[in-house]
């Protein structure tokens, strides 16, 4: 199966994840910073800081988009409950 | 009575030259959202600005005042006059009136936050909504009068938003400078003492988002104030900007810290035969041996939850120990992690421990709600089986130095496969 590495920068942890896995279900078990209400790609609690890597994500669906457009997100920000990883190495931290 | 009551009538109440207050008086409500108890009853404050190119509202009230606050605004402008309707905010103490306005008004274009879009259908039902999205630097001509938007988030929702009439230098706050106090006088000069519920109104609703307000106060602050026209309570026209720098003193630290510069890191514990407490004075011992952290423990049972709320507000680290007492942990952790919600917690360091007989599940659940609260929790906690041993003792004392490490930013880089997690 492909790996990718994420590295949550807050809390000095990389994580090698199967491709697919999404940072929500890698972040809250290794204590880092980006934090959660919905979970549903809503709220943008969890708006997460692309570091690096950000090309190694699965590109936003419209609805991620649209949510990160209205809470202001700035360039290469993401909903750490919906951004999935496909490969390479990524680092994060909470945005 | 010096003061005639000016919302005895049922007309709108001038505030300023073409500005009028249109909102309800609530005078028997004795409870707010299910939170906030309000002694005095509260006020919905609306208001209608005119200019020479057209007519603008600024929020409306609670649905079940909407005749109240037709009438006032009836009084005051026609319906095809309306070319804007404002929405500070969307809750619906401030917009139950709405869907009636724009029944009436069906031609005005509704203004709202950036923020409130995915919230507006929610609350209105509608498949098309009109509207438009406004943020800070924004701004909308009435002819001779200038609304400019304020994008102010969580103050007291994510939507919520200001809005500042230029040329009367009237700022209409939505809920922030407001208080649950209704008196028919109105007007800051005329009305009782509100004291009480403006700091009431602050600790229950803004304190949760002190580093909000601290933002919408740097865009407020720069504003020449002739008036503060919040959506509850009195109208703040005398010394307007006393209530600002009010707002400013209470969203900055209420303790001074001594600590200056450290990092600091607070350890709580329970003990019934001092396992726990044995645990405590590990985690605290290990984090003071590191440079730069500030340790302080406390006994639970010896202190009420409002100071230590207090506390946790400004410190960077949490740890709370508890032995397992019937499969749970014990009520004053329970008491005092279920008045976090009155201040900010999110993304400060968590971790738990405890003692235990024979299931031990508190450290568990106390590391759950750390995360429910949106603390970190990188560090596994730790338990020990009734009096903890040398080595447990030592696990402990690593934890404190860990966590301390990772306050000061000088926590080891670790590499695990997602396997490896629990
Ligand atoms: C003081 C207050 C705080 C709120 N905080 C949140 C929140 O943090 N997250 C959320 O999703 N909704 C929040 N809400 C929105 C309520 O959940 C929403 O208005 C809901 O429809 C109320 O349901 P009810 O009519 O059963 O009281 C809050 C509402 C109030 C009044
Ligand atoms: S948790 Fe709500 S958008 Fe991700
Ligand atoms: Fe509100
Ligand atoms: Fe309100």
């Amino acid at each position: 199966m492909p790996k990718a590495k994420v590295t949550f920068e807050d809390v000095g942890v990389t994580v090698t994840v199967p491709a697919g896995t999404r940072l929500i279900e890698v972040s809250e078990k290794v204590g880092a910073g980006i934090t959660y209400g919905c979970r549903e790609g809503e709220c943008a609690t969890c708006i997460t800081k692309v570091v690096s890597g950000h090309e190694f994500l699965a590109a936003p669906s419209v609805l991620e988009h649209q949510v990160l457009k209205d809470n202001m997100a700035p360039r290469h920000h993401r909903l750490a409950c919906q951004a999935q990883v496909l490969g390479g190495e990524i680092v994060v931290r909470p945005g | 009575m010096a003061t005639p009551a000016a919302a005895a009538s049922n007309g709108a109440i001038g505030i300023a030259p073409g500005v009028h207050w249109i909102g309800a008086l609530d005078p028997d409500l004795r409870n707010f959202d299910i939170i906030l108890r309000t002694a005095n009853g509260t006020t919905y404050n609306a208001y209608v600005v005119r200019g020479s190119a057209g007519v603008a509202v600024i929020d409306t009230v609670k649905e079940e005042f909407t005749d109240d606050f037709l009438r006032r605004l009836e009084s005051v402008a026609r319906y095809d006059e309306i070319r804007a309707i404002v929405l500070n905010h969307l809750e619906p103490d401030h917009t139950g009136a709405l869907p009636e306005l724009l029944r009436r008004a069906p031609h005005a274009q509704l203004y709202i936050s950036t923020r409130a879009q995915p919230m507006l259908k929610g609350l209105l039902k509608e498949d098309t909504l009109y509207y438009q999205a406004v943020t800070t630097g924004d701004s909308i001509s009435l002819g001779d009068r200038t609304l400019s938007f304020l994008h102010t988030p969580y103050l007291h929702w994510p939507d919520t938003q200001c809005t500042y009439l230029v040329e009367e230098k009237i700022l209409f706050s939505g809920d922030v400078f407001g208080c649950h106090f209704c008196d028919p006088r109105l007007f800051n000069d005329a009305v009782g003492d509100f004291r009480f519920s403006f700091e009431y109104y602050y600790a229950h609703i803004m304190r949760p988002f002190r580093t909000w307000v601290r933002e919408a106060l740097d865009l407020i602050e720069p504003l020449e104030l002739a008036i503060l026209a919040p959506a509850h309570g009195p109208i703040l026209r005398d010394a307007p900007s006393r209530y600002v720098n009010r707002y400013r003193a209470l969203a900055e630290s209420s303790l001074k810290n001594e600590a200056g510069e450290e990092r600091t890191l607070l350890v709580f514990y329970l003990s019934a035969y001092g396992n726990t407490r044995l645990m405590a004075e590990a985690i605290a011992s290990g984090a003071d041996g590191v440079d730069g952290v500030r340790v302080s423990l406390y006994d639970l049972q010896g202190g009420e939850v409002q100071p230590f709320v207090d506390l946790i507000e400004e410190a960077d680290g949490l740890v709370f120990g508890s032995p397992t007492i019937n499969g749970d942990a014990v009520k004053p952790v329970w008491d005092l992690l279920s008045s976090l919600t009155a201040v900010s917690v999110r993304g400060k360091l968590g971790a738990a421990f405890g003692s235990y007989g024979w299931s031990g599940e508190a450290v568990a659940m106390i590391e759950d709600r750390l995360r429910g609260l949106k603390l970190r929790v990188p560090l596994p906690g730790v338990k020990a089986k009734l009096i903890p041993n040398a080595d447990e003792l030592s696990h402990c004392t690593d934890l404190g130095r860990e966590l301390a490490l990772h306050l000061t930013g000088r926590f080891e880089h670790k590499v695990i496969d997602m396997a490896a997690l629990r």
